[in-house]
């Protein structure tokens, strides 16, 4: 039997790990409703309070952008950060790090799938939402659109590496630090509204804060390419991209890192990887 | 007075490898382990060893309790030597250490001291090497995610290996056929009963065509048939490959006896004994072993009757309605059997049968261990 090594296997690896979340967007329909017909409803509450204003129609559009984006940062929350704490507790992470698989392809391959998932949702979300309110975006700067939500993706997904080690070691409180993560990241990313108001309100927290959380610059980026004109940016899209870039290669590097971290305290300690622990 | 072996017991093969000396006989009427090194090989080399193996786990403080931090003792000085085309067996109660040895030797753990070995690649240093090599199927696991289909999952699992599509493919027609799941091929893993789950979770160790391959209790929660369908799977795997090697774990006496070329007994993450199934029922031999039922006793009557003259060990076990206990004494000379009746006597209980029988490999356990594998840590002596 001929069994590869190397990057072959490393691309099998993610591939194989990223095939479950891939196969289970189309096998679990229900979805369909709980990720698309309910955040379409906490949107339109956004939405009709905006219309209630009379506020720059633009501002429908920033809501639809915000709550596409904010499927990513579900995803990157529950199914990628708690992940290998799910894992662990269904005798998983000790398969995985036993396999001769790297386990940054099993994070990668977790990544990917789920961006693919969370992509379908978003897609949905996007196109409900922009034909039902009737939101004109702005096609003119599409392929630079597409470079940040690329970029934000990247460094999402890698802070979502880093997570799942976190998250891995802070144990059983897992799902409690995903819920309280939910709401603040949201507020604190501009999810419903745009970001530079919150900036101007209480400017050096916002800066600390929105320079760790990928989907506030990414957000801010899109929105400002997507309705040019209508969005004073916290910063330049460019100077976003750039900060978005870093963050992609710091998180992508810590969560290399940390999983060297894990699997040293998993061998040597006798943490992390046998389920009684 | 019970005969302890386990310090002499516990080096079990040449401490030196990777070449094989010849060792001093067992000092004790137990074989410690193999006779000698060369014998139990059969020129064969050796695919697991390890030399004075430790493991140590550190038990946090429990403030609540008023419990200080405490070191545990899992492995203490385990050296063994299995060999390429063996079936070895691991045999120990709850805790014994057996499973914290195979978390080493499958690279999951690292030792406290000592060395591992596996396929002559150091478990510490070499372990991405070693992760090629090997595989392990845990009974009981869940290993796997309801959304995917048998195959699906098998699949995903043989990709971690680097399996080629067409392999694990072929590969996983075959196992499938092998433990009778082939028509749930394209069932949702999340519908399996837990017998069948645990029979795919046997395929897929062995989709991956480990060398060495580590099965910890792999009939656990298995019906008697699908238990049969694993035995003689795990036999025959063998005899096809005989450059293969395979260690397995289980609290079935029976399996132990029927799969295992040779068996190590653990307790208290020493090594106390390690022969063929055959040789070590031989080494009791000499010991007559009687098996009393009797009604009229309690749990804590059972420490009290081993204390007769001539007891070297009891064990009992009570029925399901709890009136009636089976002892099992192994005395030693025959002559004992006598002090037995009249500590029964004594303590008031009605002998319903008594009968003499051949040594099992329970009996060496029981011996060995003072207590039985199924009643675990129960009135033993």
């Amino acid at each position: 039997m001929r069994k590869s090594t190397g990057v072959e296997l490393f691309l099998r690896a993610a591939f194989g790990r990223g095939y479950p979340r891939v196969i289970g967007a189309q096998r679990e329909l229900s979805w369909l409703f709980f990720d698309i017909v309910i955040p379409l409803i906490t949107m339109s509450a956004s939405v009709f309070l905006y219309k209630a204003l009379q506020a720059d129609p633009a501002y429908v559009g920033f809501v639809i952008v915000g709550a596409a984006l904010a499927t990513y940062w579900l995803n990157v929350l529950w199914m990628m950060a708690s992940q290998l704490y799910w894992d662990k507790q269904a005798g998983l992470l000790e398969i995985y790090i036993m396999s001769p698989a790297s386990m940054m392809a099993i994070l990668l391959g977790m990544g990917v799938g789920g961006l693919y998932m969370s992509s379908l949702r978003a897609g949905s979300i996007a196109i409900v939402g922009t034909l039902l309110f009737n939101v004109q975006l702005d096609g003119s700067q599409w392929g630079a659109a597409a470079l940040v939500f690329f970029v934000t993706m990247v460094a999402l997904y890698g802070l979502g590496m880093v997570l799942s080690s976190v998250f891995l070691m802070w144990g059983r409180e897992a799902w409690q630090v995903s819920l309280a993560l939910q709401e603040p990241v949201f507020f604190m990313s501009g999810m419903n509204f745009p970001l530079n108001q919150l900036f101007n309100s209480v400017q050096a927290l916002t800066t600390l804060v929105s320079a760790l959380i990928p989907v506030g610059l990414g957000l801010d980026a899109l929105r400002q390419l997507l309705f040019p004109g209508k969005i004073e940016g916290v910063l330049p899209w460019g100077w976003e991209l750039g900060a978005l870039g870093v963050m992609g290669v710091v998180f992508v590097t810590a969560a290399y890192l940390m999983l060297k971290r894990m699997e040293w305290l998993a061998k040597v300690e006798a943490r992390l990887s046998l389920r009684w622990q | 007075m019970t005969v302890d072996v386990r310090d002499e017991a516990n080096s079990v093969g040449p401490a030196s490898a990777p070449q094989r000396e010849p060792r001093e006989q067992a000092t004790s009427d137990f074989p410690q382990a193999m006779p000698s090194g060369a014998d139990a090989s059969n020129g064969r080399r050796a695919s697991i060893r390890t030399n004075n193996l430790t493991r140590q786990y550190k038990v946090k403080a429990d403030k609540k309790k008023g419990e200080a931090a405490k070191t545990l003792l899992a492995l203490d000085n385990v050296s063994l030597e299995v060999y390429e085309g063996e079936l070895f067996g691991l045999l120990g109660p709850n805790g014994a250490g057996k499973t914290t040895l195979i978390k080493i030797l499958t690279t999951l753990l690292a030792p406290s001291s000592g060395e591992a070995y596996v396929d002559d690649l150091d478990v510490v240093k070499q372990s991405n090497t070693v992760r090629q090599r090997i595989n392990m199927v845990s009974g009981g696991e869940t290993s796997g995610y309801g959304v995917l289909k048998v195959r699906e999952n098998l699949w995903m699992f043989s990709q971690f290996y680097g399996v080629t599509w067409k392999d694990a493919n072929a590969r996983i027609d075959e196992m499938l056929k092998i433990v009778e799941l082939e028509d749930k091929a394209n069932a949702l893993v999340s519908t399996l009963s837990t017998g069948q789950r645990q029979r795919m979770n046997f395929c897929r160790g062995f989709i991956t065509d480990p060398k060495v391959i580590f099965l910890d209790e792999p009939t656990l929660g298995l019906d008697v048939h699908a238990a049969r369908i694993v035995r003689d799977f795990t036999k025959g795997w063998l005899q096809k490959h005989p450059d293969r090697t395979l260690l397995l774990t289980t609290h079935y006496m029976a399996e132990a006896d029927e799969l295992c070329d040779r068996i190590a007994i653990i307790d208290h993450g020493k090594v106390l004994a390690c022969d063929t199934p055959g040789n070590l029922k031989r080494s009791l031999q000499s010991q007559p072993i009687f098996e009393i039922d009797v009604s009229g006793i309690t749990e804590r009557t059972i420490p009290v009757l081993g204390d007769a003259p001539g007891v070297e060990r009891v064990t009992g076990e009570p029925d399901a309605s709890g009136s009636t206990y089976k002892l099992k004494f192994i005395l030693k000379d025959e002559s004992a059997i006598s002090s037995v009746v009249q500590a029964l006597t004594s303590q008031e209980a009605s002998i319903l049968s008594l009968q003499k029988h051949e040594p099992t490999l329970e009996d060496v356990f029981i011996k060995l261990v003072g207590r039985s594998l199924t009643a675990d840590d129960k009135g033993g002596k």
